[in-house]
């Protein structure tokens, strides 16, 4: 549960360019279509939303359905004006959300 | 709602049209079906134009319980004109969701990547909406060696 999402971005950028955010949650993501040994439903766990905001503005999120593959993957791009930090959160179905930042330098 | 979703069903295109003509089976049949439902909802019923979408997906996924896919669509990524919606539907897995992405101008690119479950052989549809209220969409098949979801 307290796995720590990975991330991957520069530190630093050019005013104006357009950086590439890699991003990996360790997660099951349970598709709720699988059954136990015993025949019954394991029921949905997954993480069903994905957000990503630059000083606090909106760049990219993304509404997830089980059809992900576990530990989702999100890979995007952002563009970059001025210093500042991002935030990143991944929302689970059992209403837990985790949270990340990163700052990034713009000369 | 019947005839919207065939009408939307058409206006996603050739690859879900040939599917269905081809027939497969009634549970690809059924797939396509919802797949087209969620595309028309997704669109409130109005016609997607062909193009502007690269959908990139190995042509063979041997392992179905992870496959990477990236979707871009060419748009300027302006305030005045940007995609914001990126729709991605199966139409051979259990349910026809598989991811929405939205974007904004601070994107820079209407792109992503991430990686998904197919259960079989299928189609994958794209359906991306721009800030002007245009749609475009575009489909690719990719054969699945063994598929995921658990099944």
């Amino acid at each position: 549960m307290a796995e720590k999402p990975r991330l991957k971005l520069p530190k630093e950028a050019k005013k104006g360019e357009i950086i590439e955010i890699k991003t990996l949650m360790p997660h099951v993501m349970e598709s709720g279509q699988r059954k136990d040994k015993d025949g019954k439903t394991i029921p949905r766990r997954i993480i069903n939303k994905f957000t990503a905001e630059f000083n606090g503005k909106p760049v990219f999120s993304a509404t997830i359905e089980p059809a992900v593959a576990a530990n989702p993957y999100l890979q995007f791009t952002a563009k970059v004006e001025e210093s500042g930090t991002f935030k990143f959160s991944w929302t689970d179905d059992d209403g837990s959300i985790i949270t990340a930042e990163e700052k990034i330098t713009v000369a | 709602m019947r005839n919207m979703t065939r009408r939307a069903a058409l206006a996603v295109g050739a690859g879900a049209v040939t599917l269905t003509v081809v027939g497969w089976n009634q549970g690809a049949h059924a797939a396509a079906k919802e797949a087209a439902d969620d595309v028309a909802k997704f669109t409130g019923g109005k016609a997607a134009t062909q193009g502007k979408i690269t959908i990139e997906l190995p042509e063979i996924a041997e392992n179905g319980n992870t496959v990477p896919l990236t979707v871009s669509v060419d748009a300027p990524m302006t305030a005045e004109n940007y995609v914001s919606d990126v729709l991605v539907v199966s139409e051979g897995n259990p349910n026809p969701g598989v991811v929405t992405f939205h974007f904004t101008p601070l994107s820079g690119k209407a792109e992503a990547q991430t990686r998904i479950r197919l259960a079989a052989t299928q189609n994958i549809v794209v359906v991306a909406k721009t800030s002007k209220g245009e749609f475009y969409a575009a489909q690719k098949q990719v054969k699945v060696t063994i598929g995921g979801c658990g099944g």
